[in-house]
């Protein structure tokens, strides 16, 4: 056990501490729930790329930088400490490049993967549907091959698609066997937004913002080649799409061990009124040790990795941990900012509210989204614990 | 940066565990219960042949010479038996202690390490001192200062705990001239790191517990019926389940970096001892 960065990892971290320095945008950029946004986060995709820090972890041959699971750590902690934009590209390169990498045909590589690096394609998800949340498996959308054989014809609804409403492509499951069930019979298909029979209506969030979106599929005609990996074997590339590292990607220590920083410094402006109450000040020290907790335990986690170690139990722990964090994080924050907490930014006298109120809507949505709480608590009871079913 | 530990620290912690496993069962802690001592002679004789009791004793005094960090492990193991005997006491806080006191070393770093002898520290944090019975030679505080005495220097009182494993004692004692073995700063260092490594030492035997806990419980739900089926296949009994075991995944990295910054004599230690010992006694 050596706790210490070498020289390389200290060598790492200077360098993307100064990229960060000179191109991260002095003013933050609107939201990326918003179509302004949306573009303004866009053009930081292509700026990163064009720096080589979009996707560190991809080959170099693709415009990364084969970095591994701990210059990704480096990376991650220099980026939230920069204050820098939130990644409307995450879809794309965390979740389906490296689901491409292994399940794609090499003319699928090429067709996407380069569009999908520069932010030139934005990607959303299309996976939940009406009656298919937490159990994805009553997936209904269909996707009947047309008779010609050259096209999936889709109909049906997904929903909770974030930032659909402007994004370029999505990717998801659809049943393209009529006469299964469950999980067999689904396929892994990605679908261009702008054909014909495709409506995207945004729903707006808690925070009033259209960053979600219901996609409906009215005889949807998506070329063949759309199809990743097996038909009727889509479950198996969904789930690699889930898998941990990608999780590792998706949701960092960095993003928390911020907040938990920013709620230290927020206790410290509000001391007087919080000590009031000890409870308050013993949330805030809960918190700064739980994002210390997450940080640790993901180091150990990627260093056994990087030695050629097998996964644990942490993807199924880790969703539930972040997520529970992160609402008591923002929870903490709400009773520090007091009377002030419900106050919008531009409210006369929000002065020092700042993103709490933003991060605390939001924050409700983490033990919903990527897997309720509950599924990951059946999932570690039944696969980690070895409970019975 | 490499947060994993080594093969041979694994290798150790999986014998250990092996012996621990099959030693101290349910049944002989009860047994335990019922003798004046509440501790087993022939066990303590074991461990010291397996090495466990010299562990952290310097090679040149007859131990094996190694630190926190590759006892953190065995520490965490004797936990999951519950080991009454008082071997992470022994290991973490009275071998450093007599380690970093030159007058007792040479004498009694020796007599730890073949198992001849147990040392037993107790501090002024501690309302009693647990153990004191079986001690060869206690190593007593007040305020600044450390003292060494024989047990036919002190009068000790029984305190019985709710748990009969835990041997609770007050010392009737007198410091004096004689017994002093350590002052000032230098007893107050002396002090500190003891209590730091006798918090580190519950924490690693916090996640050993609850593991315990945990599988305990788990063989329990799954066997147990009601409405026809196991009581563990009920989700509401799953989400408790869950709710301990995902807390202690993360009590172990915090526990295992402040045994590396002890080993290390990190100035973040005595933190990270603090975040250590909070994280794995809330999950127990």
């Amino acid at each position: 056990m050596d706790l210490n960065y070498t020289q390389e990892q200290n060598d790492f971290r200077a360098e993307v501490r100064q990229w960060l320095a000179t191109n991260v945008p002095a003013d933050p950029l609107p939201s990326f729930d918003t179509e302004e946004g949306f573009q303004a986060h866009r053009e930081w995709e292509v700026k990163l790329y064009e720096g080589r820090w979009g996707m560190i972890t991809w080959p170099e041959a693709m415009g990364g930088r084969g970095a591994d699971l701990l210059q990704w750590l480096i990376f991650e902690e220099e980026y939230y400490a920069a204050g820098a934009p939130l990644r409307v590209n995450q879809n794309g390169i965390f979740l389906l490049g490296p689901t491409m990498m292994e399940y794609g045909t090499e003319e699928q590589k090429k067709r996407f993967l380069n569009g999908m690096a520069t932010g030139k394609d934005i990607w959303c998800q299309a996976w939940s549907e009406p009656n298919a949340g937490s159990d994805m498996a009553a997936i209904r959308a269909k996707a009947e091959l047309s008779e010609d054989g050259k096209y999936y014809i889709i109909n049906g609804q997904k929903t909770w698609s974030t930032r659909a409403v402007w994004a370029d492509w999505a990717f998801g499951m659809f049943r393209t066997d009529p006469n299964s069930e469950r999980h067999k019979g689904l396929s892994f298909i990605l679908v261009p937004l702008e054909l014909e029979g495709i409506t995207v209506r945004p729903i707006p969030q808690l925070n009033g913002l259209p960053g979600f979106a219901e996609i409906f599929f009215d005889n949807v005609r998506v070329p063949v080649d759309c199809l990743l990996g097996e038909v009727g074997k889509g479950w198996s590339v969904a789930m690699a799409t889930a898998g941990f590292e990608r999780g590792l990607m998706l949701r960092s220590p960095a993003r928390f061990q911020q907040t938990a920083k920013r709620l230290v410094e927020l206790y410290k402006e509000n001391q007087t009124s919080a000590d009031r109450d000890p409870a308050v000040r013993n949330s805030v020290i809960k918190a700064y040790m739980d994002a210390e907790a997450y940080t640790l335990a993901t180091y150990q986690t990627a260093c056994r990795l990087v030695k050629g170690g097998k996964i644990g139990a942490e993807s199924s722990t880790n969703k539930i941990f972040w997520s529970e964090l992160d609402r008591d994080m923002h929870a903490t924050a709400m009773s520090l900012l007091g009377a002030r907490a419900e106050l919008e930014p531009h409210a006369p006298d929000a002065a020092g509210v700042g993103s709490w109120l933003d991060g605390w809507l939001f924050a409700q949505s983490g033990p919903i989204y990527a897997g309720t709480n509950e599924i990951q608590r059946n999932i570690i009871a039944e696969r980690m614990l070895g409970m019975p079913r | 940066m490499d947060f994993t530990f080594t093969e041979d620290q694994l290798l150790f912690q999986e014998s250990a565990r092996e012996f621990l496993l099959n030693e101290i069962t349910a049944e002989k802690i009860r047994g335990l219960w019922e003798t004046d001592s509440g501790r087993s002679d022939e066990l303590w004789r074991q461990l010291a042949e397996l090495g466990l009791s010299s562990i952290t004793v310097p090679e040149e005094y007859g131990g094996l010479g190694m630190n926190e960090l590759d006892f953190i492990l065995i520490a965490q193991e004797c936990g999951y038996v519950a080991l009454p005997e008082p071997l992470v006491h022994t290991a973490l806080v009275a071998v450093p202690t007599v380690l970093a006191i030159s007058s007792l070393k040479d004498e009694w770093l020796p007599k730890i390490a073949s198992g001849s002898a147990k040392v037993i520290v107790g501090l002024e944090a501690n309302l009693l001192v647990e153990d004191a019975h079986l001690a060869d030679l206690l190593i007593l505080q007040s305020g600044e200062e450390l003292h060494a005495l024989k047990p036919e220097q002190v009068q000790l009182q029984y305190n019985q705990s709710v748990d009969p494993s835990r041997k609770l004692y007050s010392i009737d004692w007198t410091p004096s001239k004689d017994t002093l073995v350590a002052k000032g700063p230098e007893g107050r260092a002396i002090i500190n790191a003891a209590l730091n490594r006798g918090a580190l030492g519950v924490a690693a035997e916090c996640l050993g517990l609850s593991q315990r806990m945990i599988d305990l419980a788990v063989d329990y739900t799954s066997e147990r019926q009601q409405f026809g089926k196991p009581i563990g296949s009920f989700q509401a009994v799953k989400h408790l389940m869950s709710n301990v075991a995902f807390k202690l995944e993360y009590a172990k990295a915090p526990v295992y970096r402040a045994a590396y910054a002890l080993a290390h004599n990190l100035d973040s230690a005595a933190v990270n001892v603090s975040q250590a010992k909070f994280a794995a006694s809330e999950v127990a």
